[in-house]
């Protein structure tokens, strides 16, 4: 199990490393540097900029070296907590990064919980009760959860809710806490606000879930171990939740390494629909801006977001699976 | 004599071949019949479009901005009418706020011809014409409202049927060659080879996607012409789109080497690439359909996002997405609801996708 878990970090690490290189080519890919739109910025503003000029801002962006030179000098800095400055914010991509993350986790986190919460027991009831009213009712759910894009889904709620109750769901806190400190009452306040987006990342990947659930114990229904306990007259609900829900849940675990990525990819278009204070609208403000260190940082610690968190599952899986507990030990 | 058909069915389903079964198992599937009609149906929509819109998409009535769906009528005062029309519409500015409105006249009606001749188009860029399925010869005739230039978004929906629903089709196109190639050669030779892919695949699901294609669209030059930026797009879809595909062409292959026809075809002297060529992609070409079917609606939201948040195709080019881009802010969607109805479209789509995606795969393994 040791084992297990050691291969799995040192996994974890390599892939951590490799969205570094994509973030660097992120922040690399507009045409174009910083220092090439500052000169010109100097230029316009009628300071002559000379040649030796040049040469020393370039030194001193860490410019006058080979492309992978800059990747390691830039790994090195963000090792020491310094990720560049957003030139649009004009404040370190650090600090806005930290006041929007842990909302961002916050969000995903209580998506996927929401997701799971919903899914499992709809699994269940759609596999025992195959082809009956509800089924069928929750399948066509299912269909249609896949079918509405995210963002869509966001502007139709919003817009229900403006006409019928007058009411805006956007944001995540009410204008009189927005810029506060944290309260009890502030918080109070965004759990008000937190289902609309909550409902809206995770539709999808319940809709998914759903489906992935029902065929697993459906599968697990059919073997005849569970017509053995049957034929022994174990009690049926007994019999349900001790042995093939147990069994069907796993996949849906390790499934976990998806439908984290998805939702925080919903989670990026709907916070900038629904104007959420997460990493998503930053990211779009970012890009329509180029302000490219804000940018690539922005999907790297959404991607190391999701790569964490594919790693807990994996934890998890250990924990909930004795067949991979006992894997190595054998 | 019941007894003889019977045994002339059961003989029937014992020579029929593969393909016949499948068939006769995909009809079985209301639903997914239903799909595949609703799709032929847009597709077609989307070949003609400029014979089944009803305008110039370009074309600005400036008098018209933001104008709600006018509805097609057969009562009017004197009774039912076989030909429908519709009723005038005229706009007013409130004296206070400045905002428009608009009111149905019902003293003016116009009457819906068929085979119309309208707006001048060039269908394909080589026919010219200017007959439309059908038209008002005098008026206005907005089925679906027009957006803040006052072009008609019917017609609009129409054109971006075209793009949104080709797009979706290159994109799969591209994942499929990439997903069958890299998928292949990572089943059937294994070892290193298939380590690396593996990972690759993996670290590639486990992005986010949205903020990746944002990241990688944003990058995409301004000045590009419109059908760069369109494969631009395409490619960066298919980035991630052929994992899920390789995995597939991957495991069938893993399964597939070990039986005999193959060790049969290697030991008759068959080079590799045409022992997985001949032999191995043909024996599993339903799956491989299958699959295609069902990532063809994730390309079209892939599209339909990026282009709504304005980091995907951009105007004059129209998608479904395009239009909706101007849905963005919610307080446009309250004031001019009518704006969301590309969007129903995209969903019709995806479901009619997932649907026939749904009885292929049952259609699939025939001998189940």
């Amino acid at each position: 199990m040791v084992s297990y878990i050691l291969r799995r970090l040192i996994y974890m690490i390599c892939v951590l490393g490799v969205t570094s290189v994509v973030s660097f080519i992120i922040i690399q890919l507009p045409p174009g540097d910083y220092l090439t739109s500052y000169i010109v910025q100097l230029e316009s503003s009628g300071t002559k900029v000379s040649e030796e000029q040049v040469a020393s801002l370039k030194k001193r962006y860490g410019l006058d070296v080979p492309i992978y030179l800059q990747y390691f000098k830039w790994i090195w800095k963000m090792l020491h907590g310094d990720f560049g400055m957003s030139f649009a914010w004009n404040k370190p991509v650090s600090k806005l990064l930290a006041e929007r993350l842990p909302l961002t986790i916050m969000i995903s986190l209580f998506t996927l919980i929401f997701t799971y919460i919903v899914a499992i027991p709809i699994g269940i009831y759609s596999a025992t009760h195959q082809y009956s009213a509800g089924d069928y009712i929750f399948t066509v759910f299912g269909f249609a959860g896949l079918a509405i894009p995210n963002f869509l889904l966001a502007l139709i709620l919003m817009f229900l809710f403006y006409k019928y109750f007058g009411i805006s769901i956007g944001g995540l806190f009410s204008s009189e806490y927005a810029e506060a400190a944290w309260s009890i009452g502030k918080f109070i306040d965004m759990l008000k606000h937190l289902p609309a987006p909550i409902i809206v990342i995770g539709t999808a990947g319940t809709a998914g879930l759903i489906r992935v659930m029902r065929g697993c114990l459906l599968d697990e229904l059919r073997k005849q171990y569970v017509i053995t306990a049957r034929a022994k007259g174990v009690a049926e609900r007994k019999l349900l939740f001790k042995y093939p829900v147990r069994v069907a849940i796993n996949p849906i675990i390790s499934t976990i390494g998806w439908t984290l990525p998805q939702i925080v990819s919903g989670g990026t278009i709907t916070a900038i629909v629904l104007s959420l204070p997460t990493v998503g609208p930053l990211l779009f403000q970012a890009l329509l801006t180029q302000d490219m260190y804000l940018a690539g940082s922005s999907v790297m610690f959404l991607t190391f977001l999701t790569v964490i968190g594919t790693f807990i599952s994996d934890l998890l899986l250990v924990w909930i699976d004795p067949r991979i507990r006992y894997e190595k030990g054998a | 004599m019941r007894r003889g058909e019977e045994i002339s069915a059961e003989e029937k389903f014992y020579v029929a071949s593969q393909w016949q079964l499948m068939w006769r198992k995909f009809v079985k599937h209301k639903l997914a019949i239903f799909g595949g009609t609703v799709l032929i149906i847009f597709y077609i929509i989307a070949i003609f479009c400029e014979f089944f819109s009803t305008q110039d998409i370009h074309k600005r009535n400036s008098r018209y901005a933001f104008c709600p769906p006018q509805k097609i009528h057969f009562f009017d005062r004197d009774g039912f009418h076989l030909r429908p029309f519709v009723y005038q519409v005229r706009r007013t500015l409130d004296p206070v706020t400045w905002k428009r409105i608009y009111t149905v006249d019902k003293t003016e009606r116009y009457p819906i011809y068929f085979f119309i001749h309208g707006d001048k188009y060039r269908l394909w860029n080589l026919f010219s014409s200017d007959i439309h399925l059908f038209g008002v010869k005098k008026g206005t005739l907005f089925l679906f409202g027009t957006d803040n230039l006052g072009r008609d978004l019917f017609s609009r929906t129409l054109y971006a049927a075209r793009i949104s629903l080709s797009i979706g089709l290159v994109g799969v196109f591209l994942s499929f060659v990439l997903g069958c190639i890299l998928g292949g050669i990572s089943g059937y030779f294994g070892g290193a080879v298939d380590m690396t892919i593996q990972r690759i695949i993996e670290f590639l699901i486990s992005i986010p996607t949205i903020p990746l294609w944002m990241a990688l669209s944003a990058a995409l030059p301004q000045e590009w012409s419109p059908i760069r930026i369109y494969f631009s797009i395409v490619i960066i879809l298919s980035l991630v789109g052929w994992c899920g595909l390789a995995r597939v062409v991957r495991g069938k292959l893993l399964e597939l080497r070990e039986e005999d026809f193959c060790m049969a075809a290697k030991i008759a002297g068959a080079s590799d690439g045409k022992i997985i060529m001949r032999h191995l992609l043909p024996s599993f070409l339903s799956y491989l359909i299958v699959n295609l079917t069902l990532s063809i609606p994730w390309m079209i939201l892939g599209e339909t996002s990026l282009s709504f948040l304005g980091l995907g195709l951009r105007p004059p080019v129209v998608s479904w997405g395009v239009l909706l881009e101007q849905a963005q802010n919610f307080r446009t969607v309250v004031l001019h609801p009518w704006l969301l109805i590309p969007g129903i479209f995209v969903v019709i789509t995806v479901l009619a996708f997932n649907f026939l995606g749904d009885g292929l795969r049952d259609a699939a393994d025939p001998y189940k």
